[in-house]
């Protein structure tokens, strides 16, 4: 091969593991226009476009946590910014008295706009409406969770 | 290229059109990784002086099967993964192949001039073979973790799996683990060796989410304030002081510097951030310190590293020679490198092992280099990226873990190779020749890329439809609250509404 070809080539080559590295910056920038949006849905409609959820439900935010079962039926709990930490913890938001119930059960977070439930490694289980909850669930309003023998409810 | 993203992001989720699943943009980047990876290929054979012939076909078509195969795979199995997750390992796996491939024929040559058998089968061939395997483990993972949570309740078994891989070597006699001085190896002989470290690493990382998840607030508990820096209480410095102990075993029995290292810093970067307290920093570094210094004085390896680390000119036939050669082919190659086939990378001992960066320094220079290591960094950034946007902090810990060991992992190898810090020997991620190392790096990847798959799938519409919907008949004699005497699906509607 002519050394010139060859010195050419290999720039060349150099120039394309450059440019690699450049589309994937790109990559991320288109990433990053993503990712500032909120995820839960809860996002203003562009150009007009309603999501269809917003549209058959009236928006309502969820204020109260109230217990409808159980041995704390009745409490009601109002809603902050903070994290709500449900279990037999003296120092949960919620303590439940409840043989059921696991010391650290579950938490409940708000992002957004929306109320996620997350289990946290409980012995028995938490449940959204019939469903176990394994991963950080949106909670819609009035849709009971059950932790033990306890009944929990977001209201308006 | 991000326009053509949208575009066919959009046409395939008509209903939330917000965030294209990345796939197609997957696939351009993985186009070009290959495009750059055959063209690595033909330099070679140009700078070699070789006829292409049909040969390379086996090497390309092989990579460029298993590519299209993962890729297929990520389609199938996590489709809103990280669109470059996959992309960035084909390139550094596939640029890892074209210099094993390069090395076998300077081997090859310099035995044709000993007179020698050219060694079979070479290397190249086998790290195709492991690339396959690999792939295979990274199907497994990908299939059967089909949500990452789930590694959460193995936790301890993963834990004891990890001690054992750690200990079997220790335990194992020298004749069955011992090769080149360290004692890490689990060899079958005749037929293949692992190192079971590179897998022992993975299920300590998980362990330690799992742990750190559970045990976070009691943790990040505050206690005593020294030098306006809240510092732990001291019974709550057990996790720490196990993962020291763990990492000084193994750099006792196994002679593995490289190893208690990237543990011992993993654990420690994992710890802070589960608690984010910069005094659980500075207590690690303590100790870290104090266990660097004692090892200095009681083991004569440990010293034989740093001694050569601080003058490798002292001995540069004898035991400096390694570091010394990997220093002179890094300079040979300067900014721009001698090209890739047109350099003397096999003067290096393990050039295709722990010295893969100094070869491609010295054939692409530092430009090459800056670029390959930019790669890395834009993999550990993503693996970080999704531990951010992980929606539980198990998945949080483990993905920030995974990706922070690669970045660890990278320095250490790089460190050791330009002598910034003493050498350890460390296989680097996908690139290296070595079969456990690729294994153990595909597990890694394809976790990263379950745990990616899970943060940025869009979760409203997948859980909002159950809901809404009324309940088949089947599940309603499970509800608890009695809502009406018959407990008709209409009620239960109404009631949820």
């Amino acid at each position: 091969m002519p050394a010139l070809i060859l010195q050419l080539t290999r720039v060349g080559f150099l120039i394309l593991l450059c440019l690699f590295v450049l589309a994937a910056m790109r990559v991320i920038r288109t990433d990053l226009r993503y990712a500032g949006e909120p995820r839960t849905g809860a996002e203003q409609p562009k150009g007009g476009r309603v999501e269809p959820r917003q549209a058959n439900a009236p928006r309502m935010a969820a204020s109260i946590l109230v217990v409808t079962a159980g041995s704390l039926a009745g409490t009601r709990l109002r809603l902050g910014s903070g994290p709500i930490l449900i279990g037999r913890a003296e120092d949960s938001t919620l303590v439940l008295d409840d043989d059921y119930a696991s010391t650290r059960h579950a938490r409940i977070t708000q992002q957004g706009q929306e109320y996620f439930l997350e289990d946290l490694g409980s012995t028995n289980g938490t449940y959204l409406d019939r469903a176990r909850v394994t991963m950080p669930t949106p909670v819609p309003i009035g849709v009971p969770i059950r932790i033990g023998r306890t009944v929990l409810e977001l209201r308006p | 290229m991000s326009k053509r993203t949208d575009t066919a992001g959009g046409s395939k989720d008509v209903v939330t059109p917000r965030r294209p699943t990345g796939r197609t943009a997957e696939l351009l980047m993985l186009i070009f990784a290959s495009v750059i990876v055959t063209s690595a290929l033909v330099l070679v054979e140009l700078n070699q002086n070789r006829a292409l012939d049909w040969s390379l076909a086996y090497y390309g078509g092989g990579y460029l099967l298993a590519l299209a195969i993962a890729h297929l795979l990520i389609r199938r199995y996590a489709r809103y993964a990280d669109p470059l997750l996959l992309p960035v390992v084909a390139l550094l796996n596939g640029i890892g192949l074209v210099m094993i491939y390069r090395l076998d024929l300077a081997a090859e040559i310099a035995a044709v001039n000993r007179g020698d058998e050219p060694p079979t089968p070479p290397q190249a061939t086998l790290q195709l073979v492991w690339t396959a395997v690999a792939l295979v483990f990274f199907l497994i993972v990908l299939v059967v973790v089909r949500d990452h949570t789930v590694l959460q309740s193995y936790a301890y078994t993963l834990a004891l799996v990890g001690v054992i891989f750690l200990a079997i070597p220790a335990i194992l006699p020298s004749s069955l683990s011992e090769v080149n001085g360290a004692q890490i190896w689990i060899k079958v002989p005749g037929l293949f060796s692992i190192q079971p470290a590179e897998f022992a690493k993975i299920a300590l990382i998980i362990f330690a989410a799992a742990f750190l998840v559970s045990k976070r607030t009691v943790l990040s508990t505050a206690g005593k304030r020294i030098f306006g820096m809240v510092l732990p209480r001291a019974r709550d410095l057990g996790p720490l002081i196990v993962a020291l102990l763990l990492a000084l075993a193994v750099l006792v029995r196994g002679k593995d510097l490289g190893t208690a290292l990237l543990l011992f810093g993993t654990l420690l970067a994992m710890l802070y951030v589960a608690t984010s307290r910069i005094s659980w920093l500075v207590i690690g570094l303590l100790g870290f310190a104090g266990g660097a210094y004692i090892a200095y004085r009681l083991f004569s390896h440990v010293r034989v590293r740093v001694d050569i680390w601080l003058d490798p000119f002292g001995d540069p036939l004898g035991s400096g020679y390694q570091l010394v050669q990997s220093l002179f082919g890094l300079g040979t190659g300067g900014i721009f490198g001698t090209g890739l086939g047109a350099g003397r990378p096999d003067i290096v001992p393990f050039a295709s092992t722990d010295f893969i960066m100094a070869a491609l320094g010295e054939e692409l220079g530092l430009v090459g280099i800056s670029a390959i290591l930019l790669c890395y960094l834009i993999l550990t950034a993503r693996g970080i990226r999704t531990g951010l946007a992980c929606r539980d902090g198990f998945g949080t810990l483990l993905a920030g873990g995974l990706a922070f060991s690669l970045a660890l992992q990278m320095f250490i190898v790089v460190g050791g190779v330009t002598r910034l810090i003493p050498l350890t020997g460390l296989t680097t991620p996908f690139l290296s020749y070595g079969g456990s190392s690729l294994l153990a790096n595909y597990v890694i990847l394809a976790l990263l890329v379950r745990i990616s798959d899970s943060s940025r799938r869009p979760p409203e519409p997948r859980r909002a439809a159950p809901l809404s919907r009324p309940q088949p008949l089947s599940e309603v004699n499970t509800e608890m609250v009695p809502v009406t005497s018959k407990g008709t699906p209409g009620s239960t509607a109404g009631g949820a509404a």
